[in-house]
């Protein structure tokens, strides 16, 4: 992601103190604590002109939850800044600068996974698709359901490992179906959570991070 | 750990081996999204249909204290007897001391959640009443002596050998698997209870409020033989089925085929404004609604989660819900199942008993996303998990997450973790696949990544 938008001629800034976006305590319900976390974040990223983040889960968390997070709080207001601030990598490319054709290249068949926070939560379904398709030696194919969550979910995949691996298998089967070497998305908890599963299968498919595929040259 | 947590652990595990239940269940659920998307596309603008029904059941929520009292003075006014029901047991109470007043023995019913929700079935029978379910589903789950599988589609998850098993054992017909001749088996049994039946009880889709009429839709034809046949109609209705205006059934019907069956209309929908009236050839000659309240006017007083009342029990979150499609529908062992079962089930149930199925989602949001009256279900989920913890906290959980926080603010102890994960990551290895392994919860089914030789903050650091 830095190499990319570098190349682009911006300039990248990273505070190497931040370490988490506070989501995991959110969706336990633990807000208390999800707020100690988010409050570093915040204020850190206070006066910055675009945040952009690798993961469309994250993503929402700092765009759309944080406001909520932070209601009745001091801080509200400056959740509420932040927000439109906030792009996940590949909205943040398309429709922040503009720019769908990044000359990369990677060889091989692969199909998208929409992880369910940017599709649903920032409405992200053409952008990353529209990179990809750019990519010489790239081949795109959809799955079947591909608007059908793969089951990680967080803490979820702990809690309730069997639902999440059904989820999962299932997700993997209408990978496999496509005939794809890969699966790209733009979360890599999603893909934490398939190549784990595939791993134990024994198939060769492999995950990759889109800033991965649109990283190469 | 409560039963429910339990149950619903045991019965998720063994519904998620079942490969041939999931691919039956997937399969199903499949056809229901490609009709509805179809009937959806009928639509010239979906997204303003569904603002418009959303809008329709705001209006309705949020000023209930008006139009049930309008609805209540329109029954009136055409001779209905109107009831009041706090709870569940009052409900109960009241049908029973219709039914005895009258002297009746059987009642047939049409298909109602609501009725589902108090237990009613249980209390009549009970009370020495015989009462037949009338919807083919619902008659079905009565003869196997199983709540209803699916809001909409009570026996989805038998096949027609298992049907055609079933009344063979209950009713000694022929054995078939043709589902016409297993609807004209049916229909055979329940056309005698009709005519036999001394009260007729009905649920209800809406209750309009501008006519006093209530509304109920229906494939079958069996709701309409249930209130036009017995002397005795009885009808249960959540105070939250009440819409303000006749014309937003013009809405709301074919919203609700669509949403629930993927239906342009269902093959009926009947309102009910009254008993016979003078001059009027049939009907029943007395009519009685009652009115159920069971936990919806602490929802109502929620004002974040209030919309949950909006729900017309179309049964399009259960459709389209992953876990629903993996765990099926005895799973949640509530009344109302899937996702927006999790949701009202806390407040109608109790949140510690049964705040486990607000866990019990990935949160994909597909819920939210299908939903005819835009209720926010997915993130009522996360209000729930927070209440939850507010009300009563995992002290686990909440013990993990401020030594997480406390970590995570500290780029030394971060950092500090990350060399002792590098450390352990060989033994961790070691141990994977026995009982020893702390990350088994995952690592039973799936490969833990490896840590990568490199952070991106060593990256960082190393370039700048």
């Amino acid at each position: 992601m830095v190499k990319i938008i570098e190349r682009l001629g911006h300039r990248v800034v990273f505070h190497d103190d931040l370490n988490c976006c506070g989501q995991p305590a959110f969706n336990s319900g633990c807000w208390k604590e999800s707020r100690l976390v988010a409050e570093r974040v915040l204020t850190r990223l206070r006066g910055v002109e675009a945040v952009v983040i690798g993961s469309g889960s994250c993503g929402a968390m700092l765009k759309k939850f944080y406001p909520e997070l932070f209601a009745g709080t001091p801080l509200a207001e400056v959740a509420k800044e932040l927000s439109p601030k906030v792009w996940e990598f590949s909205d943040f490319l398309v429709n922040r600068l503009g720019v769908t054709d990044l000359c990369a290249s990677f060889s091989g068949r692969a199909t998208f996974h929409d992880g369910c926070h940017g599709l649903r939560e920032l409405g992200i379904k053409s952008a990353p698709r529209e990179l990809l398709r750019c990519v010489r030696g790239l081949e795109l194919v959809e799955m079947k359901d591909n608007e059908v969550c793969c089951g990680f979910g967080g803490t979820f995949a702990a809690k309730f490992p069997a639902i999440s691996t059904a989820m999962g298998e299932n997700k993997c089967a209408q990978a496999v179906d496509t005939g794809a070497e890969f699966i790209v998305s733009n979360d890599s908890s999603c893909l934490m959570h398939l190549q784990g599963l595939l791993d134990r299968q024994g198939r060769k498919m492999k995950t990759v991070h889109l800033a991965e595929v649109l990283a190469g040259q | 750990m409560s039963t429910a947590v339990e149950e619903f652990h045991s019965s998720a595990n063994r519904v998620t081996r079942d490969a041939q239940l999931r691919a039956f269940l997937q399969r199903t659920l499949l056809k229901y999204q490609e009709t509805r998307g179809r009937q959806q596309a009928a639509f010239q603008d979906w997204p303003s249909a569904r603002q418009a029904a959303a809008e329709a059941k705001w209006e309705a929520v949020n000023h209930l204290d008006h139009y049930l009292v309008q609805f209540e003075e329109n029954l009136l006014q055409r001779g209905t007897k109107v009831h009041w029901a706090r709870h569940g047991a009052e409900a109960r109470e009241i049908i029973l001391g219709l039914l005895r007043d009258h002297n009746a023995r059987t009642v047939i019913k049409s298909k109602s959640m609501a009725t589902e929700e108090i237990h009613l079935n249980d209390a009549l029978a009970q009370a020495g009443f015989e009462v037949v379910e009338s919807d083919l589903g619902e008659y079905i789950c009565q003869l196997k002596e199983e709540p209803p599988y699916h809001l909409v589609f009570p026996a989805m998850h038998l096949s027609r050998e298992q049907i055609s098993e079933l009344f063979h054992d209950k009713l000694g017909s022929e054995r078939t698997s043709n589902p016409e001749e297993l609807t004209l088996i049916a229909r055979r049994v329940l056309r005698q209870k009709y005519v036999q039946a001394d009260a007729g009880i009905t649920g209800a889709n809406f209750a309009v409020a501008e006519t006093g009429m209530i509304s109920i839709t229906e494939n079958e034809g069996n709701a309409r033989l249930t209130a036009a046949l017995p002397k005795i109609m009885i009808t249960l209705v959540g105070i939250e089925k009440v819409l303000p205006r006749l014309d937003d059934l013009a809405l709301l019907l074919p919203m609700l085929a669509t949403a629930g069956t993927g239906q342009p209309l269902t093959c009926y929908n009947s309102q009910y404004a009254g008993p016979r009236q003078p001059g009027e050839c049939d009907g029943p000659e007395e009519y009685h609604v009652i009115l159920l309240d069971n936990h919806r006017t602490a929802l109502l007083a929620d004002a974040e989660q209030r919309d949950a009342l909006h729900c017309i029990r179309c049964g399009a979150c259960l459709n389209i819900c992953p876990i629903f499609r993996n765990v099926g529908g005895h799973t949640y062992g509530t009344t109302y199942g899937g996702p927006i079962g999790s949701v009202i089930t806390p407040h109608f149930r109790g949140l510690q008993d049964w705040k486990h199925l607000s866990s019990a989602s990935s949160l994909c949001g597909a819920c939210s996303e299908t939903c005819p009256v835009k209720i926010n279900i997915h993130h009522h989920l996360l209000h729930n998990r927070r209440n939850g913890q507010q009300e009563k906290a995992i002290w686990v959980e909440q013990l993990g997450f401020r030594f997480f926080t406390f970590v995570a603010n500290s780029p030394a102890l971060w950092q500090f973790f990350m060399e002792l994960g590098r450390f352990f990551e060989p033994l961790l290895k070691r141990v994977r696949k026995t009982r020893l392994d702390p990350l088994r919860p995952w690592t039973r089914t799936r490969e833990f990544p490896p840590l990568a030789d490199q952070t991106f903050k060593e990256w960082w650091r190393q370039r700048q």
